[in-house]
């Protein structure tokens, strides 16, 4: 149960803690294929692809995938009711979690203030 | 590879882009389509589409997808998620300036820049955005399971969400703000038929509140001005579009909603500066309109360029 993009899939919780103890900056986006999701993909794609931020890992996983209870459930996202969740950790905790579509710019001022170089 | 100068750039890779894309580059034309998110526009914001001609059913994200890859096939250049900061387009050579301060060049120009949903406008709607409030009743409507939410709009897009919206909320409460609906009788018809549904007319919410997430709103009627809070767990908001103009105020003519004024070449007042799409001053926007604006406009290009 994957998600069709170009992204990197976590597929597991065993995966997201792996990701998230193996890179310093994770940007996870938990989401369906629809249309409040899909943007946000595009956007992570297009950054992963510009290598501008090669130092961060850009990620993806199902919303309703089972496991994905490790997103869902996260404090960070009580309160959260539109998708897709999107989280972004440093050094393994969570810095920041949004609901909902964001743009361009809304994720570029997210990861410059808190995965500045 | 970016040229020197194309013959044409098309702002905004929704149906009118893309369509003006295809048609510009199986016409030999250079051309560079530039989009400030994803291509497909608000085509991608739809869940299903079913009244594209050709289609008898099409998700929107398929369609803007195979509109893209179309484009390409012809030869035409797509770049997503640029940041533009600059238009210089009075002069012949048009110039656009983007945010990592590359600038191009284009003898031509076509702007598709499309609309978005209009916002409520009231306190508190940017705060619970995604805690409760909500622009997309087919993503967010399971959130809502068996919880009451209300509705705010009064035409076809909101009476057809909130019909769609009972299969999970347990009441749906539609807000409008006149004494009447703006929608067709038919959608009038399957609301009104739906036990699930009460409406109050001639009413607004003026301020969305909550902690973590949206808890109640603050309801005034227009005509008595009276104020009350009701309790409420989601507010879906379906209130139209509003054009994505702002940025070329003061360089072409806009309307006072801020649409693009064309001639029935679809220039807009710049010679070489046309407009398609659900950005230009017209009645019907749907994607099929956006199509044949992106037709017109692109033939119309193709004429100017050729002079």
């Amino acid at each position: 149960m994957t998600l069709q993009t170009n992204l990197q899939h976590l597929t597991s919780a065993a995966e997201v803690e792996k990701t998230i103890n193996e890179n310093e900056n994770v940007m996870v986006c938990c989401g369906r294929m629809g249309p409040m999701c899909v943007p946000v993909y595009a956007i992570m794609e297009d950054l992963e692809k510009s290598g501008k931020y090669n130092h961060v890992a850009f990620r993806d996983m199902l919303f309703d995938h089972p496991e994905a209870a490790i997103i869902r459930n996260l404090p960070e996202c009580r309160g959260f009711m539109g998708l897709p969740f999107t989280v972004y950790y440093k050094n393994g905790k969570v810095v920041k979690a949004t609901s909902s579509i964001q743009n361009l710019d809304q994720i570029l001022d997210i990861l410059d203030a808190e995965f500045a170089q | 590879m970016e040229k020197e100068i194309y013959d044409s750039i098309i702002i905004g890779a929704g149906p009118a882009g893309l369509t003006a894309g295809i048609y510009l580059s199986r016409a030999k034309m250079q051309v560079l389509l530039l989009d400030s998110g994803m291509a497909g526009g608000q085509m991608v914001l739809t869940h299903e589409v079913a009244n594209y001609p050709g289609f008898e059913s099409i998700s929107g994200y398929m369609l803007a997808m195979n509109m893209k890859k179309q484009a390409e096939k012809f030869g035409c250049e797509i770049k997503t998620n640029i940041s533009i900061i600059e238009y210089i387009i009075d002069g012949k050579i048009k110039k656009i300036k983007l945010k990592d301060g590359k600038e191009l060049k284009a003898r031509s120009i076509i702007i598709a820049t499309g609309g978005r949903s209009r916002k409520v406008g009231a306190e508190g709607e940017n705060d619970f955005a995604g805690r409760g409030i909500s622009y997309c009743a087919t993503c967010d409507g399971d959130f809502f399971q068996d919880r009451e939410i209300i509705v705010i709009g009064g035409g076809n897009s909101a009476l057809e969400e909130a019909v769609s919206l009972t299969t999970y909320a347990s009441k749906v409460t539609i807000v409008h703000q006149f004494d009447q609906w703006q929608a067709f009788d038919s959608a009038i018809e399957e609301m009104e038929a739906n036990p699930k549904i009460d409406y109050i007319m001639e009413s607004k919410v003026v301020e969305f509140k909550g902690g973590q997430s949206l808890e109640s709103v603050i309801i005034e009627n227009q005509k008595t001005k009276k104020r009350y809070e009701k309790k409420i767990d989601g507010v879906f908001i379906f209130i139209g579009y509003v054009p994505n103009t702002e940025e070329f105020k003061g360089l072409i003519k806009l309307n006072s909603y801020g649409e693009i004024i064309i001639d029935k070449q679809f220039q807009t007042n710049l010679p070489g500066v046309f407009a398609a799409g659900d950005s230009i001053e017209k009645r019907y926007r749907q994607i099929t309109t956006a199509v044949a604006d992106g037709t017109n406009a692109a033939l119309n290009a193709l004429e100017y360029l050729n002079q």
